[in-house]
């Protein structure tokens, strides 16, 4: 297979972006370049299906892979592209930013998240990542105008900006113990020898700041609260699965050998750190929209749970989870986007969503059935992914791991049930009427509430077929 | 002959005073003056290792290290306006930041 195919869905995204920079600049309408973008990324999507099934390798001199893990990783990310890109438009034209550029943007830190989620190689790795992260830091200060939004654009550069340095250093000492940037060929040599396992440890820092592990998460919460709320849901998705498919391809590619019981141990303690605070800061917030941003923290603990099993399982774990969190976390900010566009009626605290579920039935049943797949109750996709994370955690014996995990997600039952007890249960004396949802965003959401339901009711499939890909990547 | 122990001190120190640097500093644009130190102390890591190993990998590590200073130069510079233009100042406490 031809190198560029084997990169076929970046390719694409990367030369889309590009056009859609060109129309900005020959003035083109906004509708035009927002058509071009979606378009794009559902051709680029279609490539990922398609590789997924299709065979698996190393492409540009091993700098990265294709097939297996890493189509799996560019069809999630690719998919919670398209539904927050799919969301933007009624949102965006309400606070002025549907603009070319936005979706140009968008684009262009695909690319870099498709690079990132098939890395092979520590420099390709990086250059992934940094891709991402500076088009996410002009993203998250969109709302330029506004105090929030540029102070999220500036904690998350300098903060950023800061964790690219323990990351380069990360890589700059694992090539000097190593002489290889390669993952495999790092993984064949390596020893665990001090400069080794410092270089490791820097490179995890930085892992977890992109990831928003607990203590690394300051940023996460001030960031998805200033940033346009659709555009919050492709930060909280599309970048933390691309983060988390390259982390997932670091601990099997290039640590399994060397010493994985310390990386073991240090994933299980931020795992239980992460699960704990966002839990429990969660319960506090009366802000929708930070509620959600700290129930993602939380939701990136129980991924370090399949993450610190280390086993094949736990890997296939993490990457379903990916996948429901991507569905069902995008289906939550959207229904509140619908609600935020109301400008003059305020949506932010969670008092003010009284009464909305009957008076708006639609949107309000669309929510709760996000709200409780991110729960994790039975018939939705939220509980499958969970299942499979904590049951990966157990055959690892990591049983008291799996048990806070378990503890964790039912004490965030409580803020999550909260939002539709205020939906359904309590009576508001406001009269008001909501502005009308596009046909294209109703049934967007509507696709992504029927995902989580079918996936939840069907996940058995998809699953065995997950692990068999899985397995023939790791015979690479 | 200088060793390579001794570009790697260098490199450490450097790397060392740029965490101070931001973590102790509050103008803006003085943080990340800090942070392009740090990334800079690791490029001469880098090219020492590079040479050590007589592999020509680390070397091209450090250009593509280099451009991505660079863009994230102009994107940071960029909010550093946005925020001096909503506060009168690049004072980080000014604006309300939580510190790490």
């Amino acid at each position: 297979m031809h190198d560029i195919i084997a990169f076929l869905p970046g390719v694409i995204i990367a030369v889309v972006g590009l056009i859609a920079l060109l129309m900005e600049a020959y003035k083109k309408s906004a509708d035009q370049i927002y058509g071009l973008t979606i378009a794009g990324i559902l051709a680029a999507l279609g490539v990922a299906i398609a590789a997924l099934f299709g065979d698996s390798g190393t492409a540009f001199t091993g700098m990265i892979v294709y097939g297996g893990v890493a189509s799996f990783g560019a069809v999630v990310i690719l998919l919670g592209s398209l539904f927050s890109v799919v969301v933007s438009r009624d949102y965006l034209m309400e606070i002025d930013l549907h603009r070319g550029d936005v979706y140009s943007m968008i684009l262009l830190s695909i690319v870099g998240m498709l690079a990132l989620a098939s890395a092979n190689d520590l420099i390709s790795f990086f250059l992934g990542l940094e891709t991402m992260s500076i088009c996410l830091y002009v993203i998250a200060g969109l709302i330029k105008d506004k105090k929030t939004g540029a102070e999220a654009a500036l904690k998350y550069f300098l903060l950023g900006a800061f964790a690219t340095g323990f990351l380069l250093y990360g890589i700059a000492l694992i090539y000097g113990a190593t002489g290889h940037t390669n993952l495999t060929e790092i993984a064949a040599v390596a020893e665990p020898t001090l400069m080794f396992m410092g270089g490791s440890a820097l490179l995890l820092v930085g892992i977890f700041f992109k990831i928003g592990a607990v203590p690394f998460h300051m940023w996460t919460p001030d960031v998805y609260q200033g940033t346009p709320t659709t555009l919050t849901a492709f930060m909280a998705t599309a970048a933390k699965s691309a983060t988390f498919v390259a982390f997932v391809l670091i601990m099997s590619r290039m640590l399994p050998e060397s010493d994985t019981d310390i990386w073991t141990n240090v994933i299980q303690v931020v795992a239980i750190l992460t699960m704990v605070v966002g839990n429990l800061i969660a319960l506090a917030q009366d802000n929708v929209k930070r509620m959600l941003a700290y129930s993602s923290i939380a939701h990136a603990g129980y991924l370090l749970v399949g993450l610190a099993a280390g086993t094949p399982e736990g890997f296939t774990g993490v990457l379903y989870y990916l996948f429901a969190y991507t569905v069902m976390n995008v289906g939550a900010f959207s229904v509140i986007a619908y609600y935020e566009r109301n400008k003059g009626l305020d949506f932010t605290e969670i008092e003010s969503y009284a009464g909305l579920g009957f008076k708006f039935p639609l949107m309000g049943v669309l929510l709760s059935i996000f709200l409780f797949s991110l729960v994790g109750i039975p018939p939705f996709v939220g509980f499958v992914g969970k299942y499979y994370v904590f049951a990966a955690a157990i055959n690892a014996g990591l049983i008291p791991l799996a048990i806070i995990g378990v503890l964790a997600s039912a004490a965030s039952a409580y803020y999550y049930l909260r939002v539709m007890v205020y939906l359904f249960f309590k009576d508001s004396h406001k009269e008001y009427s909501l502005k009308p949802a596009s046909l294209l965003f109703s049934s967007a959401v509507v696709l992504m509430a029927a995902l989580t339901l079918y996936y939840g009711i069907e996940p058995v499939l998809p699953f065995s077929g997950l692990i068999e890909l899985i397995s023939s990547y790791y015979s690479l | 002959m200088i060793g390579i122990d001794w570009y790697l001190a260098l490199s450490a120190i450097l790397f060392t005073i740029g965490i101070i640097g931001v973590l102790i500093r509050r103008n803006a644009i003085v943080i990340f003056m800090c942070v392009e130190l740090m990334l800079n102390a690791v490029n001469l890591s880098l090219i020492s290792f590079s040479a050590y190993h007589g592999d020509i990998a680390g070397q091209i590590l450090v250009f593509f290290s280099l451009s991505v200073a660079a863009a994230e130069a102009v994107v940071g510079l960029a909010i550093i306006i946005a925020i001096f233009r909503n506060n009168l100042s690049v004072d980080i406490t000014k604006v309300n930041l939580l510190r790490w």
